[in-house]
């Protein structure tokens, strides 16, 4: 008798489990969902039918190629590409080699330099903007990639958190190892540890490379010359002008800034959800 | 001999040794160089100059006047820096609300029932969208007669009844603190199951067999252990709350009485040039964040120390 009535009271709970479940995903996909339905209607379609009907036509690319001519993506994904590459290379690249040195050495203001870090991370970065305009001006660095570049490679305190763990379960015994081998401390870090922290480097260029290619703000400021300098943030923001009612190009112009990041999602799940619980513990 | 041998030895020995500490202070100096520069370039030196220009009235061009506290009182007094204020206190709620629905669904997900990767990749995947992206999405969402008014007129409601989402004064903050936990969710949601999982997995089988129910588990077993990083997430979302900026950005730019301090402080800084204000603005939103932190590192000490304290009380009983 008592065993059935746990058996019931599982069900019920599994099934309460479930409702949740399913209405949070629900919540979470239909603005998505809509998105997509829109992006495959002609405009008649757009105009004359509900926002719940589905398009006639599921192979009607016309929008997407409205969308990618009107906001100049091409040149938008070009830039963004360069730019990532430079980012991401740099950024991690400068966050290990931090990230070495502050684990492996110690000397006066280590602690300093962590916590400095610590508190940049603090602070927001639409909230310096303004002076740090001043400064990218006054060093000739408005308006051209490298200098938002340059302003992109500052390190991050998740980068160098994850590095450092990292780091921390490789035993220093393997490094004093190399040394008694006559390798130096440039070939410890660039022979022996950089191919092990293969796995924290792809974790960390996953989570900078989302940043990057979503951030608008400093994009939008530094990157000014928008024929040249457009990026894929702000070329889908300039839908906000003559287009700001015509979703069914919106919805597309969307969706295909969306792609490179599901794939991404699709393929990396796992070193996302690691990165973001790494990144987060603690000091 | 042997002692002649081990002078030589301990001679090489400090060579070696003197030659590894000078390569250990340039591998330090050069590693360091570049990221130490760019964090004082972009980061302390801007927020310096902000603290100086925050006693002046001044654009980014043309000569500029010395004004003390002037632009501090303007803060404080301006109508639409208050309302900004006000709006923050909005998306704090939001925040809090956004916490307890990541907490329900990592409790969910966490006991890995089926289907749960599908669902956790569902409920996380907003957060990796462009924030411009999510602004138009929603955007089109909450248009009048567009999705969401579809969706309410499945259930018969008619069109008329409904309100307009983006421009009724009275509700459209929270629409847009809906669509802010809609992006950030998924977030929170993903720490909270890496915190989760790491609780002991014998404590639910000792609780079952004192016949601890889903809640019982939840209340006594999983939140005093993850109770640290929810507060942490709930001190954070303090300084996350004045931070928002691109969905109201967005979705109505700042327009009927959505202008959050974010929005408002890059309107008076770039198109009104008022960069003395929009400094002051800035410095009391970091002075606030640096308060909010140093809260939350004392809160984190204390819970540490009580936690300990607990379990140094287990062990001896255990003993």
């Amino acid at each position: 008798m008592k065993i059935r009535h746990i058996s019931i009271g599982r069900v019920i709970a599994k099934t309460v489990q479930y409702a949740f479940l399913i209405i949070g995903t629900f919540s979470s996909l239909i603005p998505i969902v809509s998105c997509i339905t829109t992006a495959f209607k002609s405009d008649a379609e757009y105009y004359n039918t509900s926002v719940m009907t589905l398009p006639d036509n599921w192979f009607n690319f016309e929008n997407f190629k409205v969308a990618w001519q009107e906001a100049n993506m091409g040149r938008a994904f070009l830039n963004t590409f360069i730019i990532l590459a430079f980012v991401l290379i740099g950024n991690t690249m400068l966050s290990a080699m931090l990230a070495y040195v502050l684990n492996r050495f110690k000397f006066k203001g280590n602690t300093l330099i962590r916590n400095l870090f610590m508190v940049a991370a603090l602070i927001p970065g639409i909230a310096t903007q303004v002076t740090v305009y001043q400064i990218m001006s006054s060093l000739h660095l408005v308006n051209t990639m490298y200098g938002y570049i340059f302003l992109m490679l500052g390190t991050d305190i998740i980068a160098i958190y994850i590095f450092i763990q990292f780091f921390e379960n490789i035993p220093a015994s393997l490094d004093e190892a190399a040394i008694l081998d006559g390798c130096n401390y440039f070939g410890v870090f660039f022979r022996i540890l950089l191919p092990l922290l293969k796995p924290a480097i792809v974790t960390c260029a996953i989570l900078k490379g989302v940043s990057t290619y979503n951030e608008y703000y400093m994009a939008n400021l530094y990157l000014q010359d928008k024929s040249l300098y457009q990026v894929v943030s702000t070329s889908l923001y300039t839908f906000t002008g003559p287009m700001g009612n015509q979703y069914n190009y919106i919805c597309a112009g969307v969706l295909i800034t969306m792609i490179p990041i599901v794939v991404i999602f699709i393929l990396c799940q796992r070193y996302i959800y690691v990165g973001l619980t790494q990144g987060a513990v603690k000091e | 001999m042997s002692a002649k041998r081990n002078v030589k030895d301990v001679k090489l020995i400090r060579r070696i040794w003197a030659n590894m500490n000078v390569q250990k202070t340039i591998i330090t100096i050069t590693f360091l160089f570049v990221p130490l520069l760019l964090l004082i370039l972009f980061t302390y030196l801007p927020f310096f100059k902000m603290v100086e220009f925050s006693f002046y009235d001044m654009g980014y061009i043309g000569t500029r006047k010395w004004v003390g506290l002037d632009n501090y009182i303007e803060v404080f007094t301006r109508e639409d820096c208050l309302n900004s204020l006000k709006l923050s206190g909005y998306y704090l709620l939001g925040s809090i609300v956004q916490i307890a629905i990541a907490l329900l669904f990592a409790t969910i997900l966490s006991f890995k029932p089926k289907g749960s990767s599908f669902f956790r990749a569902a409920l996380y995947f907003p957060s990796l969208i462009c924030g411009i992206a999510v602004g138009f999405i929603f955007k089109y969402f909450y248009t009048h007669g567009f999705v969401f008014d579809s969706i309410i007129q499945l259930f018969g409601v008619p069109l008329d009844s409904i309100p307009f989402w983006l421009r009724d004064t009275k509700i459209n903050n929270w629409v847009l603190v809906a669509s802010s936990i809609w992006r950030y969710m998924g977030q929170s949601m993903v720490l909270f199951i890496g915190a989760i999982v790491s609780v002991d997995k014998t404590q639910y089988d000792a609780a079952a067999i004192d016949g601890a129910n889903a809640w019982h588990r939840f209340r006594y077993i999983i939140l005093p252990s993850i109770r640290t990083i929810v507060v942490l997430n709930m001190i954070l979302s303090v300084s996350g709350a004045l931070a928002v900026f691109e969905i109201p950005y967005v979705i109505t730019n700042g327009g009927f009485g959505t202008s959050t301090y974010f929005v408002l402080m890059d309107k008076l800084a770039h198109l009104n040039q008022k960069v003395g204000l929009a400094s002051a603005m800035a410095v009391i939103l970091l002075v606030l964040i640096l308060i909010v932190s140093a809260v939350q590192k004392i809160a984190e000490k204390r819970m540490v120390n009580s936690y300990s304290i607990v379990s140094s009380k287990k062990r001896r009983r255990n003993k």
